[in-house]
């Protein structure tokens, strides 16, 4: 295989401006929205005491899960050697850090006291995940930037193997620290379960090659260049595989608790009594977002056709929103049950399913967190040599014709 | 040999200059000194201490049921929601994001219909779940037992809120006024019971266990659980006292009895 040659997009298509724009108005809207909901407080959101995570956590959680997956392409090809995900290794650190950067954006609008962030930064209590979050996600700018850096500049490729190996190594603890963020809740019923961290990372899996394998195939359209059918078949298959790999999680999940009676309560209100959460559970989760996606990949008619793959791959980005929103909002919604075998009333709406409706602004701040994602790589590509010039199939694999 | 003139009048320049710099380091030095006085104006025999553990317990059965006099007398001591029909200090958010620091709960056993009254707030734990999560350590327990939230470097993350197994916390979602010198409260961060600490350093008991005294119903006992020869103690010792959720292990420094 012949060494691919990387190239800068040209960038100056209106419609490539235009592109830029959008994604800058989005971004703009965010920083509107967070100053809205700074400027007098949160009550001008949908959040209250029962539901104090809303919508902007559902989306910067989805990228930051979704970061540490797109940075797969490259992890498969630096440590398990596949060279035929050589050629998209950078591209695949780049869309990494910029969702992660997206995700985090959000995260941090979304604080009470965003202004106090030096505080978090300079003080960590080790015993809570969130503090190691903050050095796994600042770890993971550092280590990938590192490996993005190997990968860019020629005289020091040699040690990209070894950065490669760092980064995944890093990545898992990441999602894992992310998923732990829901798994160490001892108070709520709906989480407290160690399967939340492994099955974070295998979303992480599905979602960040969602939005990855949406990326190559825009880019690659929109600049003309060639990806060929090799290099789409392979990225494809994976997501399938992925898919298959959260539902199967979910359902183990489920079937877990399912089993114990003490849970019996909230997987009633997850699977058959929650309102718009069951509807999301299995509308959204596992029909839009998985069911479909899984059939569009796998059936002969659809599976090798782009538009088709393309759409299967926004159903597993709703889906995975969808997702979100019933752990995140749905584990919330589900009240407390301090005494179990008796039914409980006050006037903090204890015993009573928690109320949330978001809000434009929650919307806007948690879409900004797309939007700068997206506008980063957009400008990245432009200034930077991320693109291979082919990825069409005599370019990826020398044995596609055989 | 005699000094001159013009090296006399250098010396007294001097001797001037001197003595102005050493009363303006004075004065820069000086408030600092007082606030550093203020500071530590307590002695150690007043800060919270290890040896004590403060503690509560709750008789459910002498809880009267429609009675929230220890509710109102929290917020009147705090200074949070509505009290003798003044507007509450939280006027633009809605019930479902007002503070509660307290409220009395009823509880219903869905076999026997038995029912029963408690008020339910923070439970002060020994291995308090919204301490263990707090990213910046303003979630934090007092060395004797009182956990509270440093609402100087609270980032307002709630991740405590989530963590709590009792519910016991609010986020104040817009800015505040007329607050009490004693409690606090600042917009976009966490807030809760911290057992009128204020008081308890004053040797008084909290609003509630006063308020509950006054209304003759005698429901809390409020006292040192370290302490062997305390009410709180003795009547644990004889008659015992339940956690709210037990199973987390988490040794409340709050107790009931009659659950």
């Amino acid at each position: 295989m012949k060494k691919p040659a990387f190239k800068q997009i040209d960038g100056n298509s209106t419609n490539y401006w235009m592109l830029l724009a959008l994604l800058g108005s989005f971004v703009l809207a965010a920083v509107g929205s967070h100053f809205y909901m700074e400027h007098g407080g949160h009550y001008v959101t949908g959040m209250n005491n029962q539901i104090v995570w809303g919508l902007p956590h559902v989306f910067a959680v989805f990228l930051i899960v979704a970061a540490s997956g797109a940075l797969n392409i490259a992890s498969i090809s630096s440590v398990f050697g596949k060279t035929a995900y050589k050629p998209l290794a950078p591209l695949s650190t780049l869309v990494a850090l910029a969702l992660l950067a997206g995700g985090l954006m959000v995260l941090v609008l979304d604080l009470g006291r965003p202004d106090r962030l030096i505080v978090a930064m300079t003080y960590y209590n080790f015993k809570s995940i969130f503090a190691w979050n903050m050095i796994l996600y600042n770890g993971f700018f550092i280590i990938v930037g590192i490996y993005m850096w190997t990968m860019l500049q020629r005289n020091i490729n040699k040690y990209s193997k070894v950065a490669g190996m760092s980064a995944f190594i890093w990545r898992l603890m990441l999602t894992t620290g992310t998923g732990s963020i829901f798994g160490f809740l001892v108070a709520r019923q709906a989480y407290d379960a160690a399967i939340m961290a492994p099955m974070f990372v295998v979303m992480s899996f599905s979602f960040g090659l969602a939005i990855f394998l949406l990326i190559v195939m825009a880019s690659y359209k929109w600049t003309e260049r060639p990806l060929g059918d090799a290099m789409f078949k392979r990225l494809k298959n994976l997501l399938g595989v992925f898919v298959a790999g959260v539902l199967y999680f979910v359902i183990a999940q489920h079937l877990t608790n399912l089993y114990a009676t003490e849970h019996h309560g909230v997987e009633a209100f997850i699977l058959r009594d929650g309102g718009i959460y069951t509807q999301l559970f299995w509308y959204g989760q596992i029909i839009l977002g998985s069911l479909i996606p899984l059939a569009i990949i796998y059936h002969p008619a659809t599976g090798n056709s782009r538009s088709a793959i393309s759409i299967a791959s926004i159903f597993v980005i709703l889906g995975g929103l969808a997702q979100m929103y019933v752990i995140i909002i749905g584990g919330q919604a589900y009240p407390l049950d301090m005494f179990p075998g008796k039914e409980i009333s006050s006037s903090f709406f204890d015993g009573v399913v928690g109320s949330y409706t978001p809000t434009l602004a929650e919307a806007l701040l948690g879409i900004g967190g797309f939007a700068v994602s997206l506008f980063m790589v957009a400008f990245a590509v432009k200034v930077l040599r991320f693109l291979p010039e082919s990825l069409a199939d005599e370019a990826v694999d020398p044995h596609h014709s055989k | 040999m005699s000094p001159t003139n013009s090296e006399q009048k250098t010396d007294q320049y001097r001797r001037k200059f001197l003595g102005q710099s050493a009363a303006v380091a004075g004065l820069a030095i000086a408030p600092g000194i007082v606030l550093n006085q203020v500071a530590h104006a307590k002695s150690d025999a007043d800060k919270a201490s290890a040896a004590n553990r403060w503690g509560m317990l709750i008789d459910t059965t002498k809880c009267a049921k429609g009675c929230t006099d220890c509710v109102t007398a929290c917020k009147t001591e705090n200074g949070w929601g509505s009290v003798d029909g003044k507007a509450s200090a939280e006027k633009l958010s809605n019930t479902e994001q007002q503070a509660q620091w307290i409220r009395k709960v009823t509880i219903t056993d869905k076999q026997t219909g038995h029912v029963q009254s408690l008020p339910l707030m923070c439970q002060h734990c020994e291995t308090a779940p919204c301490v263990d999560v707090c990213p910046t350590g303003a979630s934090m327990k007092r060395e004797d037992g009182i956990v509270q939230v440093d609402k100087h470097i609270c980032i307002g993350c709630r991740y405590c809120m989530m963590a709590c197994p009792y519910k016991a916390r609010s986020f104040i979602h817009e800015k505040l006024e007329l607050q009490k010198a004693t409690a606090p409260r600042g917009i976009g961060t966490v807030e809760s019971c911290n057992m009128c600490a204020h008081r308890v350093d004053k040797d008084q008991n909290p609003a509630c266990v006063e308020a509950c005294s006054k209304a003759d119903h005698n429901a809390i006992l409020f006292g040192d659980l370290k302490d062997a020869n305390s009410e709180i103690s003795k009547e644990l010792k004889k008659h015992g006292g339940e956690q709210i959720r037990a199973d987390l292990g988490l040794n409340t420094g709050v107790r009931y009895q009659g659950l």
